[in-house]
């Protein structure tokens, strides 16, 4: 039992901790406030609390739990929302009231509901670390249940039926298993290997999947400066992604914010299982005026639950909204630990705990017999401080993460959403899916990919001139590349969430509306070379139809494309003897 | 247990460091009584054994390291609330200075607050009606918004912040909105502005205001709109009231967080505010909202005046990042005589969709407003072209534009600071703008509301 000897914000000072491990989680002062250590000295340590230390003085007691941070695993995750360091804040609710309280205790995890176990290995077995004992269906997720790290052997005794977490459901060579698991959150879960990353977690974003791509188990980031749009772009993303778990974490971002997603999520649904999402998503919640140092736990508490699906072999999606907010408590809890600062004031460790984030992504294949596959994809909002990505979390954040979606002020204040610069955005992943896309979407997909991105680079060095010269003074071939990228911008990139044909594009269709305009321009260069006017061929009906193509539904858009296409050669015919 | 102490060991700024205390805790308040008798107040912002510091609220002249007594109350900085509070003035402390009765406190409450739990927010989805063309129609404010004022020095936003104050209405409740001003290092001409409004208007019955003057101490800019975000929720809440807080202006408050930063000689940030500062502007602009099951709300209009107009100045932007949009002035336009000099292009309310449409204020907004955007826009960026070739250069369509743009900001922008225009008036002003512009143009409105609503169609 330790003694405080100093309190600063967050930051407190403990004596008489000799014995007390770093990392180890604490009860702090009379109110019992959860804190853990972050530093030792001798007998002292410097312990993060994760409440308001309001009204600590020294003298009060502090004692050591002998755990570190840890989250519940186990069925009922699902739907829920957690604060920062996995308290359910609806169960807070019902107990405290409307306001967060100090010093609560509640389980993650229900520990009295009973859920339906099917066992799915067999008394006999010999299991290692990671097999599959059995299942309980959460929503309509199969929630499997593993053998533990530590244990393998014989079952000597496995049943189905119904079970609370907390009672026992098999015995291997001994030992009983029991469905609720804890986890230490600064580790990253044991898994077999890192797997190549093949498949794109398809999102139904047109400028994100066809021209940006994430690889199922890759790392994005998402900076712009505040009304740039992250936080649509991160819930468009937890909607339509192809993940079948996703992991949202509010880490210091508003409180309205998230009720907009808990009173959204339950009411959509998933485009695939046509399930509500809520099914789908767990929410940590640690908005900017909840305690900072539970703000950079969060961050770890969601990783871990992702992880935790992963490892039954699921493609988890894990949002993270803002990391910048959860570099900015690692400063402050940094600073006042009075650390040599580095850059801006941040901890010179900043690139490592980035690093080390980041690359708890992966496609892996997980722990047990079967060889399952499971990947997290993780996304992280970047909030730089006054839109400059020279900044140190940008700048340490893009030096991880292989897919930049760069968001853009000016676009968004033209009202282009989604607001991603295409020019200054990259997919490292491109070249490793573009065989994929190939294969699975269509033959010509990276080659359509590549001529309109071509043309929207040519766009930019044009507008250049046409901002001294005038439209006008271009000649009519390099107009039509404006006109074509006109189309590529609005009929293609600009994508309205609000509007419930457009905000999700499934890849067939999103290949079909490219390739439709990039016929009409490459029929449009055909019949200006065969002196049909600029004027006619801009004008022509049928580009009014491509524009509109956005609304068709994914099951007629191939036989509208085909039909506009044809529509396309007919208007755009020059009727001479030289065309064969 | 109140303890006493003489110990004074240093005194820095804002800052008083105690010697030989037992056991202070952290964040409670002092009183701290000079050689001469009076009495001041403190706060404690860091604890040690043995030693404390404390920030004073007020001047630290007079202070000495012999005679200064401190005393520790036990207790954490806490307020009096009441309903009776409506109509009062009071410092930046919150004690009264019109000259009327003490408060009887019906609680007191810890000026911190604490957060409201995320799961018992409640959706905001109700029209607020400021009579301000240029945010009811294109940059909407709801009822629990936070939607700070961006200006600059020497721009109109105090007659603005009245402006709204005075005619704000829920629509078709005709329910007025109790005001909670607080002013932070304002000079005693504006308040006397802020005064006078209130009082001519009849407003002053419905606010609560709480004054810290430019010349008063910095560091009580710290406890003001603490102190007026406890009693909005407590009237939001406990009294059901819908609460309007305006909070100006924010640089002063944050000028006073990195002046206390600076005498802890904690490690700068950028531009030398603290490190903290996003968490410290949260824990202000985060109390706004609604709770599910009450009918109360609070909502903030935060006013800030950006150093050098830069709005990626820190105090800007990590306002934008907190708030949910925000209302941007511009010089030009005020240079213009174009009052409110409202530059919608980087305004924003992204509560605005909840707020708006068929049964909240009218089928055609969302378009309408897209509408008018986009068409502003585009004559905006004419402009810039104009400059470089000269208007002849441009075409008919883009001469309506640049027209377009011109009557905009004379017609929709500009209007009176007494006008009080209903969204109805509002949306109708933007139907006769854009009845200039060819029909073919309207993109973002669905044909059927220009059949319905376009100024041509409904002469007829």
């Amino acid at each position: 039992m330790g003694v405080i000897s100093r309190v600063s914000g967050p930051l407190i000072e403990a004596t008489g901790m000799r014995g007390n491990q770093i990392n180890e989680i604490v009860k702090v002062g009379d109110l019992t406030l959860m804190g853990e250590i972050i530093a030792l000295e001798r007998d002292k340590a410097s312990i993060q609390v994760y409440e308001d230390t309001s009204g600590l003085k020294p003298g009060e007691p502090v004692e050591g739990t002998g755990m570190p941070l840890c989250v519940e695993l186990g069925p009922g995750l699902l739907g829920s929302v957690f604060d920062g360091i996995q308290r359910p804040l609806e169960t807070i609710r019902s107990q405290q009231g409307d306001f967060i309280a100090r010093g609560v205790y509640v389980n993650a995890l229900d520990r009295n509901k009973k859920w339906d176990f099917k066992a799915t290995a067999k008394e006999g077995d010999s299991v290692v670390p990671g097999d599959v004992l059995g299942e309980v269906k959460e929503y309509s997720i199969r929630h499997r249940i593993l053998v533990p790290i530590g244990v393998s052997g014989k079952i000597t005794s496995l049943k189905s039926g119904k079970f609370t977490i907390e009672e026992t459901v098999a015995e291997i060579a001994g030992k009983k298993i029991i469905m609720l698991q804890c986890a230490a959150v600064r580790n990253p879960r044991a898994y077999k290997e890192k797997k190549h990353l093949e498949p794109p977690l398809i999102t139904g974003k047109r400028i994100v999947d066809s021209f940006f791509p994430l690889a199922k188990g890759g790392t994005a980031s998402i900076p712009g400066p505040f009304g740039s749009g992250k936080t649509v772009n991160q819930t468009d993303l937890a909607k339509y992604a192809d993940a079948e778990i996703v992991v949202y974490v509010g880490c210091g971002e508003r409180g309205n914010e998230m009720t907009e997603v808990l009173m959204q999520f339950p009411q959509l649904t998933d485009p695939r299982t046509k399930r509500p999402l809520m099914e789908r998503t767990v929410l940590v919640a640690n908005t900017s005026n909840m305690p900072v140092a539970a703000r950079e736990a969060s961050i770890y508490t969601g990783i871990t639950l992702a992880e935790y699906y992963r490892d039954m072999g699921y493609d988890v999606a894990l949002m993270a909204d803002s990391t910048s907010r959860w570099a900015e408590a690692m400063r402050e809890i940094s600073g006042r630990m009075e650390e040599m600062p580095g850059e801006e004031g941040y901890p010179a460790y900043l690139g490592k705990k980035l690093a080390e984030f980041y690359e708890r992504a992966g496609r892996i294949t997980c722990l047990g017999s079967d060889e399952r596959t499971g990947s997290i994809s993780v996304v992280g909002a970047v909030s730089p401080a006054g839109g400059d990505l020279s900044e140190p979390v940008s700048q340490a954040t893009l030096r991880v993460t292989k897919v930049f979606w760069a968001l853009d002020a000016n676009l968004s204040r033209r009202r282009h959403y989604p607001a991603i610069n295409w020019l200054k955005s990259y997919s490292l992943y491109h070249s490793e899916l573009r065989e994929w896309f190939e294969k699975n979407v269509a033959p010509d997909f990276g080659e359509l990919r590549t001529r309109a991105m071509t043309l929207l680079q040519k766009e930019a060095e044009l507008q250049n001139i046409v901002q001294l010269v005038g439209p006008d003074a271009l000649p009519e071939k390099e107009r039509l590349v404006l006109e074509a990228t006109k189309m590529l911008r609005e009929d293609f990139l600009q994508q309205n969430s609000f509007v419930e044909e457009d905000a999700y594009t499934p890849l067939p269709k999103q290949y079909l509306m490219l390739k439709t305009i990039l016929h009409y321009f490459d029929k449009a260069n055909a019949a200006l070379a065969l002196e049909m006017p600029l004027a006619k061929i801009v004008s022509i009906k049928e580009k009014e139809d491509v524009a509109r193509l956005k609304l068709v539904p994914p099951e007629e858009v191939e036989e509208k494309a085909k039909e506009l296409m044809k529509a396309i050669d007919c208007s755009l015919e020059v009727k001479t003897h030289s065309t064969q | 247990m109140i303890k006493e102490f003489k110990s004074v060991k240093e005194i820095f700024g804002p800052l008083i460091f105690v010697e030989r205390v037992e056991n202070a805790a952290y964040n409670e308040t002092v009183q701290i009584i000079l050689p001469n008798g009076e009495k001041k107040r403190g706060q404690v912002l860091e604890t040690s054994k043995g030693i404390a510091a404390v920030q004073i609220f007020g001047s630290s002249a007079g202070l000495d390291t012999k005679e200064t007594r401190i005393r520790f109350t036990g207790e954490t900085l806490s307020v009096p609330v009441s309903d009776e509070m409506l109509g009062r003035v009071f410092n930046g402390l919150g004690e009264p200075i019109d000259g009327g009765t003490p408060i009887t406190a019906q609680r007191k409450l810890d000026v911190n607050g604490s957060a409201i739990n995320p799961v018992a927010r409640a959706e905001l989805h109700n029209f607020i009606q400021t009579g301000v063309s240029t945010i009811d129609a294109l940059n909407t404010l709801v009822r629990g918004q936070k939607l700070p004022i961006f200006s600059a020095s020497g721009l109109p936003h105090n007659e603005l912040a009245v402006q709204i104050a005075r005619q704000a209405t829920v629509q078709g409740q005709n329910e007025q909105f109790v005001v909670v001003f607080a002013a932070m290092g304002i000079t005693h001409s504006e308040a006397s502005f802020f005064m006078q409004d209130f009082e001519k208007t009849g407003a002053l019955e419905r606010s609560v205001l709480f004054l810290n003057f430019a010349n008063d101490p910095s560091v009580e800019r710290l406890v003001t709109p603490r102190i007026a975000l406890t009693t909005a929720e407590y009237l939001a809440f406990e009294h059901d009231m819908q609460v309007l807080v305006i909070l100006t202006d924010m640089t002063n408050y944050a000028d006073a967080l990195r002046e206390v930063a600076a005498a802890r000689q904690e490690v700068p940030g950028r531009r030398g505010y603290p490190g903290y500062m996003y968490t410290d502007l949260a824990s202000i602009y985060e109390r706004a909202g609604q709770i599910k099951g009450k009918k109360g709300s609070v909502t903030q209009i935060p006013i800030l005046t950006m150093p050098d107009e830069d709005i990626t100045h820190p105090i800007p932007d990590l306002t934008g990042y907190i708030t949910e949009g925000q209302i941007v002035l511009d010089r030009d336009l005020h240079r213009k005589d174009t009052y409110p000099p409202v530059d919608v292009l980087p305004s924003l309310s992204r509560l605005m969709n909840q707020g708006i449409g068929a049964k909240k204020t009218r089928e055609d907004h969302a378009g309408v407003s897209q509408q008018l955007y986009a068409a502003y826009a585009e004559g905006r960026s004419l402009r810039n072209l104009v400059a470089v070739v000269g208007e002849e250069a441009l075409g008919e369509k883009d001469r309506k534009f640049l027209a377009f743009a011109e009557a905009f900001e004379k017609k929709f922008v500009q209007q009176g600071r007494n006008e009080n225009r209903s969204i109805e008036d509002s949306l109708e002003l933007g139907w006769q703008l854009l009845a200039d512009i060819p029909e073919t143009e309207l993109k973002r409105v669905k044909p059927e509301y220009i059949q319905k609503y376009g100024a041509k169609y409904r002469k007829q």
